[in-house]
């Protein structure tokens, strides 16, 4: 039992804060917002280099072969620095080509996307859309409970636009047919369930990285603000809203860490664990946003103040690999109906 | 990162398992805020003590197990999984304990901790006094050096455990020029000194929990001087680290808490009693507020097996355990319904068990280790880095 990270993860973590507090500016940001696809080829490059598209990807096949405990730490710099690039959607869809019976496509794909050659997307059951999809050299479809493999070309898309600039939502249409079905049954249904459970996760590990930020925001600009003579931060209305929020993402932290631990590991109980570490990850991102904005007043209104490039990320991560509603019913199913396996960590009451 | 158990861990869970399951109280003991209730519970002390299971982390020579903190978090699980009865002489064996491990000398841990393992002295806090609540550096109460002596006078208030306790501990003005943090010393005082007198004040349940403790040229030792004279600031935040932090209030408490709130939704609805549509996730919600209050713990126990120490987080924890208190009673009393407020020995009470005495006992929570208000100036100030003024 030891419920620390490494030495070597926190590095590769501090490793991608540096680079990416350089290179992913707030302008950056702002940039990727106005621009046509939102997503910039050469940096996706760049990030390869520095081993993220490929921390999940095999050791065979070009990556580093690290898992979702590792990756979680990544996700939380991606979100503390409101990255737009297809890290979760190639991620997700490349863990479900290695699921896949036929070694191919894995072959194929894999070594691409850890070189930062490649983008995939992939749909599933709790989101009418498909995010990144636009820029995905290969797309993971559901259709009539099976699995289809599709190049972008046979894939008809139409934009959704969305409040988070980041975000690139699509509707995906396609004709389904045994040349495109990649799994199907049981296999089928086991590939889209841990790709929602690491989709659903990763949003949780972006949306500490998000709150984050947004409190440090909140606390830099109540430090400096002064009303009344005194800096705002000294009164304690304010402070006791962070403080709140401090402690919805602390604790938020710990279903996060463990969730990435089920995942790595499958654990039957991996997905009310990432339906806990989803709910409260994001209900911290949105708490923090929500009071950011309040700390920052007026000033946090405009477009021009960087807060909403947090806020709104946190309200897209909300909803995506399945919405509260979805992750809330899941737990409920599970604690009340023990319908999916939940289990207290280390503690079991009598009879149970 | 590795969140199984090891063998061993495994081999201690099912030892404790199996003398909690052949030796825990079949009832519950009376309340060990009553003369009859506060004795059974010694004498239920003694056997955990007799057969090493009353202070696991603690060296074998003071009276423990010589186990580490997640073999105390296993054994807690175990203790809450057995329903065993409370533990009297929390504040010693929890908060004073560990502080005595810490600022101790080689004749303190040797004269006070095996006693207090076993219980056969029973401990009382003193931190606040009629003009130091939550602004504790205005304590009052002074402890003057003459000779081989302290030559106590004040008044402390709100004792946990006051009543019936035989010892207490608390910061005493050994300075008397001295101000706020200042000049403070931690000493360990008998409640049966000359010059000491205790009047228990009964809490929300009509019972005598705590106690005003009134001192007129009490004579204590100077040996029982405990860390630094002047310092005893310092050392009573490491005791607070612990109280706020860790062992006071182990995860098991609120997952025991929650589960039986699962079990007590489950009943109603089958039952067909009326349940509004909010209320099974607000349910579930508890139960996975109870789980991240556990995985936290794990978190900072690794931490601390790894060299760390418990710091201001503390307070995050204390905030985080003591609403979630709340919330679960709270909770549980809505569910009950208008059976909500009678008492176990009621003729309709039905299940209603310790819902309303566990509520009236939450509520405390936010207030004592330091107010939650206090917790938030804490966290904004030394966490977040806000500024004091």
């Amino acid at each position: 039992m030891d419920f620390t990270f490494n030495e070597d993860q926190l590095l590769l973590q501090q490793a991608t804060r540096d680079f990416l507090e350089g290179e992913c500016t707030p302008e950056w940001v702002r940039a990727s917002w106005e621009s046509d696809t939102g997503r910039d080829p050469a940096f996706w490059k760049r990030l390869a280099e520095i081993g993220v598209p490929g921390l999940l990807v095999p050791e065979a096949h070009g990556g580093l072969g690290l898992d979702e405990t590792d990756w979680v730490l990544l996700l939380e710099e991606v979100g503390r620095a409101a990255l737009a690039e297809p890290v979760v959607a190639t991620a997700v869809a490349a863990a479900a080509l290695a699921e896949l019976d036929d070694p191919a496509p894995a072959a194929e794909w894999l070594p691409r996307v850890a070189a930062g050659d490649a983008r995939l997307a992939m749909g599933h059951a709790a989101s009418p859309f498909v995010a990144d999809a636009h820029v995905a050299d290969r797309l993971l479809l559901p259709a009539d409970g099976a699995l289809h493999l599709l190049p972008q070309s046979a894939v008809s898309l139409e934009a959704q636009p969305s409040n988070d600039g980041s975000q690139r939502l699509y509707r995906a249409t396609f004709a389904a047919s045994s040349a495109t079905r990649a799994a199907d049954g049981a296999r089928a249904a086991a590939i889209l369930d841990a790709a929602l459970d690491r989709g659903a996760l990763a949003c949780a590990a972006q949306a500490l990285g998000v709150a984050d930020r947004l409190i440090s925001l909140a606390v830099e600009y109540a430090g400096q603000r002064q009303q009344f003579g005194v800096a705002i931060g000294s009164f304690q209305a304010v402070k006791h809203m962070l403080a709140d929020v401090k402690v919805a993402l602390e604790y938020a932290r710990s279903h996060v860490y463990r969730a990435s631990h089920s995942v790595a590991r499958g654990e039957r109980c991996r997905a009310v664990d990432v339906s806990m570490a989803k709910l409260a990850a994001c209900e911290a991102a949105t708490a923090a946003a929500k009071t950011s904005l309040q700390v920052h007043g007026a000033i946090g209104y405009t477009y021009e103040q960087d807060v909403h490039l947090w806020m709104k990320r946190a309200w897209s991560l909300d909803l995506a690999f399945g919405d509260p509603v979805f992750h809330r019913a899941r737990l409920s199913s599970a604690v009340i109906d023990g319908a999916l396996p939940a289990e207290s960590f280390g503690y079991s009451p009598q009879g149970a | 990162m590795d969140l199984r158990y090891t063998p061993e861990q495994e081999a201690f869970r099912k030892e404790a398992r199996a003398w909690l399951e052949a030796n825990a109280p079949a009832s519950p003991l009376r309340s060990f805020d009553t003369r009859e209730g506060f004795e059974e519970h010694r004498a239920w002390e003694a056997r955990l003590h007799e057969a090493g299971w009353a202070m696991v982390p603690w060296p074998r020579e003071y009276g423990g197990r010589g186990a580490d903190l997640l073999e105390w978090l296993v054994f807690e699980e175990e203790y809450y999984r057995a329903g065993a009865p409370g533990r009297v002489n929390q504040n010693g064996i929890f908060l004073l304990g560990p502080t005595i491990m810490e600022y101790g000398t080689p004749e303190q841990k040797a004269r006070f901790l095996p006693p207090m393992a076993s219980s056969a002295e029973v401990w009382a806090q003193g931190w606040s006094e009629p003009n130091a609540g939550s602004d504790m550096a205005n304590i009052q109460a002074t402890a003057v050096r003459d000779g081989d002596d302290f030559v106590i006078n004040g008044q402390k208030t709100w004792a946990s455990r006051g009543a019936f306790a035989h010892w207490l501990f608390g910061l005493f003005r050994t300075d008397p020029e001295s101000s706020r943090h200042h000049g403070l010393s931690f000493v360990l005082v008998p409640l049966d000194a000359p010059g000491v007198s205790v009047r228990p004040i009964q809490k929300l349940n009509g019972k005598a929990a705590f106690a005003e403790v009134f001192f007129d040229d009490a004579r204590v030792s100077a040996e029982n001087l405990l860390g630094p004279g002047g310092r005893g600031w310092n050392v009573a935040m490491a005791t607070a680290g612990f109280e706020r932090g860790l062992m006071l209030r182990s995860p098991a408490r609120f997952q025991s808490t929650a589960a039986r709130l699962v079990g007590l939704y489950r009943d109603a609805v089958r039952r067909g009693d009326p349940v509004s549509p909010g209320m099974r996730e607000r349910v579930a919600r508890c139960w996975m507020d109870a789980e991240a209050y556990c995985l936290n713990t794990y978190q900072t126990v690794s931490r601390l097996l790894a060299g760390g120490k418990i710091g201001d987080e503390a307070s995050l924890n204390k905030i985080f355990w003591s609403e979630l208190d709340v919330r679960m009673h709270e909770l549980a009393l809505e569910l009950l319904g208008p059976r909500a407020e009678l008492l176990p020995e009621a003729p309709a009470a039905g299940d209603v068990g310790g819902w309303l005495e566990g509520y009236l006992f939450a509520l405390s929570g936010p207030i004592y280790a330091g107010t939650n208000q206090i917790q938030r100036n804490i966290i904004a100030e030394r966490i977040l880095g806000l500024p004091r003024k």
